[in-house]
């Protein structure tokens, strides 16, 4: 029976708002798309004292379990808990299809990107990316050159952050490609929802994510060295910058999900190139390190050397081929967001294809031309540092003060390599459960894909969610919060 | 063959596992003193209830104000919520949780969850004149928590290894926590042994078994006729009773045993000392014991133990990297 569009405003959507941005869940007010009537009648038919309650036991339930991440540069309670939203965020199956096809596409091209980059150099030579760009980049790691690592695999773990534009497309934001974090969410957001809406979930016939752990873990394995300890199976190890990193929640559940140990730099040592860890009944061959410690920190011997996070001599162990890193070292100049402009080139150079998922319109800076539009039109466009994350290092112009926008024009005229600009994204909104009603904010999609002996892409992902009203920002750095992604079986 | 694979235990999380334990335990401990010493300054007067508290602080291991005056809500605060002082309740609920929180995917769970909630519920408490007059509450809250947390950890957590180091940092706590509480005591009161206790020292020596959850037990041993010379042999001798000095020596030695099995490691040294001290008690008589000095006695228990600890540390926990790959 289709709804009439007055029903729209009945509560919990009393106060939904529309604007210009595409919405998730109605194709025009009050008319719900088809993959969401399900979930609309749901809402209309619960009382919404009954989901605030349950919103209250959720919340809780984050708290008991500790489910929380650490805010930098806050002094009182470091510790937070990462907000749920407990509206699914649902994605039909043939939309789901594409974006595992375009992901699956870009990992492939990234990685004969580093490869090339670190070996012959094939396509700065051809002038395909410039050579400058690639050797100016923060995250380039000149041991890396001629280093050669298993499988050809320089990212095994990659989150990707992709937003829906206006005309109902998904756009490739950022590729995250160092250390991507926010998958724990995704299953602790999961675990959840199956509890609050049972029948609703299995009605909906969603795809299921909880294999993660063990994708990873085999994905983790499939890296081991050529020199690795021999007859058994590879020893995997998680290693942490510890219980302080914001990170911390995720690094503990991933471990224990796989069933590997969580190690500390301290927990970990090298002897003749070998990495060993410290146990009970002494020490113990290590051969695969899923590491969630950033390049700079890895080995005090190579990198930076006021580290104490990393084990002396791992470099050295990994260039002899006696341990695998995931991620390799240095794969950071690939989502450098400089860099991440010549992304669609650089997939019609290594695999001869069009990009299947397209990018966002970027501003570089060291170009003059396009320089000098972006300083004038600061007000419009989002300023991203290149080497930066997590939301931190930002301007976005239609939410900035005239003294910031000044701030910004300085450290682009002092180091334009170290920024780019893009056009301010009027990201999708979905309806979230905010105040006792459903309320509309904009949100994006990380989905996590994993490349060991094939690439691996578990339906679904962490849609981020800007919780404040009106805000583009998602980061959880930044005040968001995050829900459950429903991919929708075929 | 086994699919089972090797497992293996990093001396980092077994040393957290250890003083996660140790903390609540020392946590739990104060609170059980606390509430006795509530119940204890009802039926009593002022000065009386002073005394004790010195002691409290002594075997508590704080220090006493400078000025040396103490009061109830000064000695309630030093013990409780005050977190500069180390061996306070909230500091010690706080240490045991963040260890926990460093090793938590070595844990179920569901003794996360536990401990996690104890922490909570004892952080956001503050102190103030209505919380004074009702901390029995809080005191109860956190037996009870510790107690919870002990009875989930044995339900849902393998007794494998890491569970034997959260029952040796248990029984270790215990036993220094009991000799030095009995040591204490005997330093302080001087009541003719085998004779039963006048009437004004009673309410001590009931505080004194309660302070170790053994009025009820040693009741039903001796009847309630409070003889220090029996007091004594049940707090320090008593093979059965899980707040004994011995019976949690015996503990010690128990799962210092099966950490030595688990890790195939010549750890004989650990072992040997523990199994020194178990028999030390287990072959001591009360009457020599006590003609020789109670505090002495527990001062070489102490002493023992302590060096059990040490080895402990220099066995599994940190090791020079020569000898382990020697081995």
């Amino acid at each position: 029976m289709p709804e009439s569009p007055r029903s729209m405003f009945r509560p919990p959507f009393r106060s939904y708002q529309f604007d210009g941005a595409y919405d998730e869940m109605f194709a025009a007010p009050g008319e719900p798309r088809p993959h969401y009537r399900a979930l609309f009648q749901t809402l209309l038919e619960l009382p919404p004292e009954q989901l605030r309650k349950t919103q209250q036991a959720a919340d809780l339930s984050f708290l008991h379990q500790g489910i929380t991440f650490t805010v930098y540069g806050n002094e009182e309670g470091t510790e937070r808990v990462f907000p749920n939203d407990l509206l699914p965020r649902i994605i039909p199956h043939h939309e789901w299809s594409k974006i595992e096809g375009g992901l699956t596409q870009r990992i492939a091209a990234l990685n004969l990107f580093l490869e090339d980059v670190y070996h012959r150099g094939r396509i700065l030579a051809d002038g395909v990316v410039p050579r400058e760009l690639v050797y100016s980049c923060r995250h380039f790691r000149r041991e890396m050159r001629g280093l050669t690592v298993p499988r050809g695999i320089y990212v095994s773990v990659c989150g990707t952050d992709l937003v829906r534009l206006p005309d109902g497309n998904f756009a490739v934001l950022e590729d995250n490609l160092r250390v991507p974090s926010g998958v724990s969410y995704m299953l602790a957001n999961r675990k959840v929802l199956k509890r609050v809406f049972p029948t609703l979930f299995r009605d909906y016939g969603v795809c299921p994510v909880d294999h993660y752990a063990q994708a990873l873990l085999a994905t983790l394995r499939a890296l081991s060295p050529p020199n690795a300890s021999g007859w058994h199976e590879p020893t995997v190890v998680l290693l942490t910058p510890g219980v302080f990193n914001s990170a911390y929640f995720e690094h503990t559940f991933l471990a224990q999900q796989m069933g590997i140990e969580l190690v500390e730099g301290r927990d970990l040592l090298v002897h003749d190139n070998v990495v060993y860890m410290r146990t009970t009944a002494g020490l113990r061959r290590v051969d695969v390190i899923y590491r969630r410690v950033d390049d700079d920190f890895l080995d005090p011997l190579t990198f930076r050397r006021d580290s104490s996070l990393g084990v002396p001599g791992l470099f050295n162990a990994y260039r002899a081929g006696n341990v695998a890193l995931a991620n390799a070292i240095g794969t950071g100049i690939a989502d450098d967001k400089a860099v991440y402009a010549y992304v669609p080139a650089i997939i019609r150079y290594y695999l001869g294809e069009d990009p299947i998922l397209a990018n966002v319109d970027t501003y570089l800076l060291h170009d003059r031309s396009q320089r000098e539009y972006v300083l004038e039109h600061l007000q419009e466009l989002v300023v991203k540092a290149v080497g930066e994350s997590g939301g931190y290092g930002m301007l976005i112009g239609p939410h900035s003060t005239a003294e910031q926008r000044e701030e910004f024009r300085r450290r682009i005229q002092e180091e334009p390599r170290n920024y780019i600009a893009q056009p301010t994204l009027n990201l999708s909104r979905a309806p979230c459960f905010l105040e006792g009603e459903a309320q509309a904010r904009h949100v994006d999609l990380r989905p996590y894909i994993l490349y060991g002996e094939n690439v691996t892409l578990v339906p679904g992902g962490l849609t981020r969610v800007a919780l404040r009203r009106g805000s583009l920002v998602v980061n959880s750095s930044q005040g968001g919060g995050s829900k459950d992604t429903w991919v929708l079986r075929a | 063959m086994s699919q089972r694979r090797e497992i293996t235990m990093l001396s980092r999380v077994a040393d957290c596992l250890y003083w996660m334990s140790r903390y609540l335990e020392r946590a739990e401990h104060t609170a059980r003193l606390m509430d006795v010493d509530l119940q204890l300054r009802l039926d009593q007067s002022p000065e009386a209830s002073a005394g004790r508290w010195l002691r409290l602080l002594e075997a508590s291991q704080a220090s006493a104000p400078e000025d040396g005056k103490i009061d109830a809500t000064t000695l309630t605060y030093i013990l409780t919520l005050d977190k500069t002082n180390p061996s306070s309740i909230i500091a010690c609920v706080a240490a045991a949780r963040e260890n926990l929180r460093q090793v938590r995917e070595q844990c179920s769970s569901e003794m996360w969850e536990q401990l996690n909630r104890l922490y909570l519920q004892v952080n956001s408490t503050t102190s103030g004149e209505a919380w004074l007059l009702n901390s029995y509450v809080f005191f109860r809250a956190v037996q009870e928590g510790a107690h919870l947390f002990q009875g989930v950890t044995d339900s849902t957590m393998a007794h494998g290894e890491g569970w034997q180091y959260i029952q040796l940092g248990r029984f270790v706590e215990r036993t220094d926590a009991l000799a030095r509480l009995i040591g204490t005591h005997f330093t302080w009161l001087h009541n003719s042994l085998d004779q039963a206790v006048e009437s004004e020292e009673y309410l001590e020596w009931v505080g004194l078994l309660k302070s170790c959850a053994a009025f009820e037990a040693y009741c039903k041993t001796y009847t309630a006729e409070l003889r220090p010379l029996r007091v004594a042999e049940f707090l320090l001798l008593n093979p059965r009773f899980p707040h004994s000095v011995r019976f949690s020596v015996d503990m010690v030695h128990a799962a210092l045993t099966a950490i030595g099995e688990l890790t195939e490691r010549k750890a004989e040294q650990p072992v040997r000392l523990a199994g020194r001290l178990r028999a030390t008690l287990s072959f001591s008589q009360i009457d020599e014991i006590m003609a020789a000095g109670a505090n002495a006695y527990v001062n070489n228990v102490r002493w023992q133990c302590a060096q059990a600890h040490n080895s402990i540390h220099q066995i599994y926990f940190d090791y020079p990297v020569e000898s382990a790959l020697l081995s």
